[in-house]
C-alpha cells in the first residue's frame, strides 16, 4: 500500500507535467535564450537580456498573435553548463528555438544537442569556423558574423592606412584563434609577434610582459581582440605602458558599448579616436536601428552594444519565421526558408544569408568619440566591405 | 638578446611577486599558525578593490581610497573570524575546505548585490599614471613602480613585526607549535583574530593595488588564490621567508615564461608550433615548479622548524 502511494503521486505530477507542456506547446510559441548571466562576463549577458526583452515589448509579447514563451537560461561561461541548458530547453521545455550564446567554445558544446533534437538554433554572437564550415546544418542561422570577418575587415583597414607591421595580441581559445586568422589573411604588412594569453575562468588580465613586447619590436600598431573585461583592463594598461600616441591601437570586439562607461568613469581619455570593425554601430541610419537604439537607451540610460543589437536581431528573425507559416511551428520547412530569406528589418539594414546561414552583409569602421551629450561612443566612419562573405562558406556542403 | 627588454620584463616579473607575496603572507599566517586552510582568502582581495574603488570615487583620490579601505577590509577580517572561522579551528580539513568554499560564493554574492555584476574601472591620479623613465632609456609605468617599492616596503615591514617584536615571537611559536603557546599562557584567540584580520588586511591592499590595473570584478579572487596556494605550498607552510622568496620566483617565472618562451621555442620547432606550445606551457610552468619543489622538498623551500 505505502509503496503505490508514491508512484501514483508521481505519475500523476508526470501526467500534469506532460499535459501542460502539450498544452503550452500548441498555443505558444517557445523560445530559449543562453546567455551569460553569472561571473562577471555577465555585463554582455544582461546587455543581450535587456535587448531581448526590449524586443518582446516591441512585439507585445507576441508572434502571429500566439503568446511568446521565453526561456533564458545562463550558461555560466562555461561550455559543459551551456550544453546542459540546451539539452533542458529542448528536452524538457520543448522550445521551438534556442538562441543566444556570446562564446564560441560554449555553442561549438551545445550544437549537437539543438541539431539533433530538430530545433533550429539561432547564434546572436559565437561565430567559430566549423559551424560556418564543416558542421553547418540547414537548421542553424546567425545573426552575428562568423569570427574571421570583423578582423578580416580590419587586416583590410590596416593595408588602406599603410600600416607596414603589427604586433598580435589575443586570447587562447576557439574565437582568439580564428580572429588572429582573419586579419593575418588579409593584412599584407608584417607581424612582428604574436601572444595568445590565458582565457577561461582564470583568465589572464595583466598584460605587462605581452605590452613590453610589443613595445620592443617596433610595430606600428598593435592588434588585439578582448571582449569583455579584458578590454577594459587591456585599454588601461597599453595607456599606463606609454604607447598611446606611439603604437596606434587597433581591436575587433574589444571596445564596445560595455567597455566604453567603465573607461570613461575610469578616464581613461586614451581610447578615444581609436577605431575598431563591426557590422553594426549604435548610428547607422535606418528605421529599426533609430527604433531600438532610441528605446533602449530611454529605458537603461546607457547605449546597446553590438551583442545587443545582434540579441535583438534574433528575437525578430525568428518572429519573421513564426509569421511566415501563420504560426504553426511544425512547418519547419516553411520557417527554414522564411528566414533564409532575412526578411525582416535588421537593426543592421538589409542583408541577405549565404548557403551556410551565415549572413552577408557590410562591415564598418568606427571611431569612438564623444556624443552630442558626452557620453562616450562609436561612430561610423566609412565602410569597409560591402555585402561580405565569410570564407568557409566553400567548405559547407549545403 | 635585447637587455632593455629582459629589464623590463624583470621589473614585471618583480611587480607580479610582489603582489602575490602580500596575496600569499596572510595566507601562510593563517595556514601556517591556526592550520586553518582558507579558500575564501582571495575574497578579502576582492573586497579590498571594491571598498577601495568605492572610496576612491568619493574622496577623488587613490591614495585616500587606499588608506580608509585598509582598515575597513582588516573589518571585513575580524567579523569573518569571529563569526565563522572562530568555529572551525578544531574541525579538520576537509571542513575548512567546505566552509570557507562556501565563504566564496556568500562574499561573490554579497559584492554583485552591493555593487553589481560589472565591475569598477578604478582611475589613477594623473602623477601615477604616466610612464618614468629609468637609467638606459628603459621607460617604465609608474604604477607599476610603485607597487614593486610599496610591496617591498610592506614586506619589510613583516620581516621586522616577525623577527623583531613580541607578537612576531608569539606569531613563530605559533607557527612552531601551538598548543605549547596556549599552555604558556598566551591568549591565542585573540591572537589568531588579530593574525587573521592581518591576513585580509595584506590580501585587501593587494586586491587594492591590482585595481587600478585591471579592475575591481566578481571572482577576481579566485583566480588568483591558486596562484597563492602554489606560492605557499613551494616557500614552506607557515614561513613569511619562504612566501617572499617563493613569490618573486613565480611572479619572475611566470612573466619570463610569457616573453621569451615562445622565442625559445622557435629554436627547436616550427613557427606554428611554438605557437601553439608557448602558451600552454607558460601557463603550465609554475605548477611544473611546484611539482619539482614537492618531489626533491616535500616541505617547501623554508618550512619553520619545529613542527
Amino acid at each position: 500500500m505505502h509503496i503505490w502511494k508514491p508512484i501514483s503521486a508521481a505519475v500523476a505530477c508526470a501526467s500534469l507535467l506532460l499535459s501542460s507542456s502539450l498544452a503550452s506547446a500548441a498555443d505558444s510559441v517557445k523560445v530559449g535564450f543562453v546567455t551569460t548571466l553569472t561571473t562577471p562576463a555577465a555585463v554582455i549577458g544582461n546587455d543581450m537580456k535587456d535587448a531581448v526583452d526590449l524586443a518582446m515589448e516591441h512585439i507585445g509579447g507576441k508572434m502571429a498573435g500566439k503568446p511568446v514563451d521565453l526561456i533564458m537560461e545562463d550558461d555560466g561561461f562555461k561550455p559543459e553548463i551551456g550544453k546542459q541548458k540546451a539539452d533542458k530547453l529542448v528536452k524538457q521545455d520543448n522550445v521551438d528555438f534556442v538562441a543566444g550564446f556570446i562564446w564560441s567554445h560554449v555553442l561549438l558544446a551545445s550544437r549537437k544537442s539543438v541539431l539533433d533534437a530538430g530545433k533550429f538554433l539561432i547564434s546572436a554572437n559565437a561565430g567559430p569556423s566549423p559551424i560556418a564550415g564543416k558542421l553547418c546544418h540547414e537548421n542553424f542561422f546567425s545573426t552575428s558574423w562568423q569570427n574571421d570577418q570583423t578582423p578580416m575587415a580590419m587586416g583590410e583597414v590596416l593595408n588602406q592606412k599603410g600600416v607596414k607591421s603589427i604586433y598580435i595580441m589575443a586570447p587562447n581559445y576557439a574565437a582568439g584563434k580564428n580572429m588572429v586568422a582573419g586579419v593575418e589573411r588579409t593584412f599584407k604588412g608584417k607581424v612582428l609577434g604574436k601572444d595568445f594569453t590565458k582565457w577561461g575562468k582564470d583568465a589572464q588580465l595583466d598584460f605587462s610582459a605581452e605590452l613590453a613586447k610589443a613595445k620592443a619590436s617596433g610595430a606600428e600598431g598593435i592588434f588585439v581582440f578582448y571582449p569583455g573585461k579584458a578590454g577594459g583592463a587591456f585599454i588601461k594598461q597599453y595607456t599606463q605602458a606609454g604607447l598611446e600616441g606611439k603604437v596606434p591601437l587597433y581591436t575587433v570586439f574589444t571596445v564596445d558599448a560595455i567597455a566604453l562607461p567603465k573607461l570613461q568613469k575610469g578616464g581613461l581619455e586614451g581610447v578615444l579616436g581609436t577605431e575598431n570593425t563591426q557590422q553594426w554601430s549604435p548610428d547607422l541610419d535606418n528605421a529599426a536601428n533609430k527604433k531600438f537604439v532610441g528605446d533602449f537607451k530611454a529605458k537603461h540610460g546607457r547605449y546597446p552594444s553590438f551583442y545587443a543589437a545582434q540579441a535583438y536581431d534574433s528575437i525578430m528573425l525568428i518572429k519573421s519565421a513564426v509569421e511566415a507559416v501563420k504560426g504553426d511551428t511544425s512547418n519547419m520547412d516553411g520557417m527554414r526558408s522564411a528566414m533564409k530569406s532575412a526578411n525582416y528589418e535588421s537593426v543592421r539594414g538589409k542583408y541577405t544569408y549565404g548557403n551556410n546561414h551565415m549572413p552577408i552583409q557590410n562591415f564598418y569602421l568606427r571611431k569612438v568619440v564623444k556624443d552630442a551629450d558626452g557620453n562616450w561612443t562609436t561612430k561610423i566612419t566609412k565602410t569597409v566591405y560591402t555585402n561580405h562573405q565569410d570564407v568557409y562558406a566553400s567548405e559547407c556542403k549545403m | 638578446m635585447d637587455y632593455s627588454l629582459l629589464f623590463i620584463q624583470f621589473l614585471n616579473g618583480l611587480q607580479l611577486g610582489v603582489l602575490l607575496f602580500l596575496l600569499a603572507s596572510g595566507l601562510t599566517l593563517t595556514f601556517g599558525i591556526m592550520d586553518f586552510v582558507n579558500l575564501a582568502h582571495g575574497s578579502f582581495y576582492m573586497v579590498g578593490a571594491f571598498i577601495c574603488a568605492s572610496l576612491t570615487f568619493w574622496t577623488g583620490s587613490f591614495l585616500w581610497g587606499v588608506l580608509l579601505a585598509i582598515p575597513l577590509v582588516a573589518l571585513v577580517g575580524l567579523a569573518t573570524e569571529l563569526i565563522v572561522v572562530r568555529h572551525l579551528y578544531r574541525r579538520d580539513h576537509l571542513d575548512h575546505v567546505l566552509a570557507t568554499f562556501g565563504l566564496i560564493l556568500v562574499f561573490d554574492t554579497l559584492v554583485q548585490m552591493i555593487w553589481g555584476a560589472a565591475g569598477i574601472s578604478v582611475p589613477l591620479p594623473q602623477w601615477l599614471d604616466g610612464q618614468v623613465t629609468l637609467p638606459g632609456e628603459i621607460v617604465f609605468p609608474t604604477f607599476r613602480l610603485m607597487i614593486i617599492g610599496g610591496g617591498l616596503l610592506i614586506a619589510a615591514g613583516l620581516y621586522y613585526l616577525v623577527n623583531h617584536t613580541r607578537l612576531g615571537m608569539l606569531i613563530r611559536a605559533g607557527a612552531s607549535n601551538r598548543t605549547m603557546v596556549g599552555a604558556l599562557g598566551i591568549d591565542i584567540k585573540t591572537l589568531f583574530t588579530g593574525v587573521f584580520a592581518l591576513g585580509a588586511a595584506l590580501a585587501g591592499i593587494a586586491g587594492m593595488l591590482i585595481s587600478p590595473i585591471t579592475e575591481a570584478s566578481i571572482g577576481m579572487g579566485n583566480e588568483i588564490i591558486i596562484t597563492a596556494f602554489v606560492v605557499i605550498i613551494i616557500g614552506g607552510i607557515g614561513s613569511m621567508k619562504g612566501a617572499f622568496v617563493a613569490a618573486l620566483l613565480i611572479g619572475l617565472i611566470d612573466t619570463m615564461g610569457r616573453s621569451f618562451l615562445d622565442d625559445i621555442f622557435k629554436l627547436a620547432m616550427s613557427t606554428e608550433a611554438a605557437e601553439t606550445a608557448a602558451p600552454a606551457v607558460s601557463a603550465m610552468l609554475i605548477y611544473i615548479l611546484m611539482a619539482i619543489v614537492l618531489a626533491v622538498r616535500p616541505q617547501g623551500l623554508f618550512p619553520p622548524k619545529v613542527r
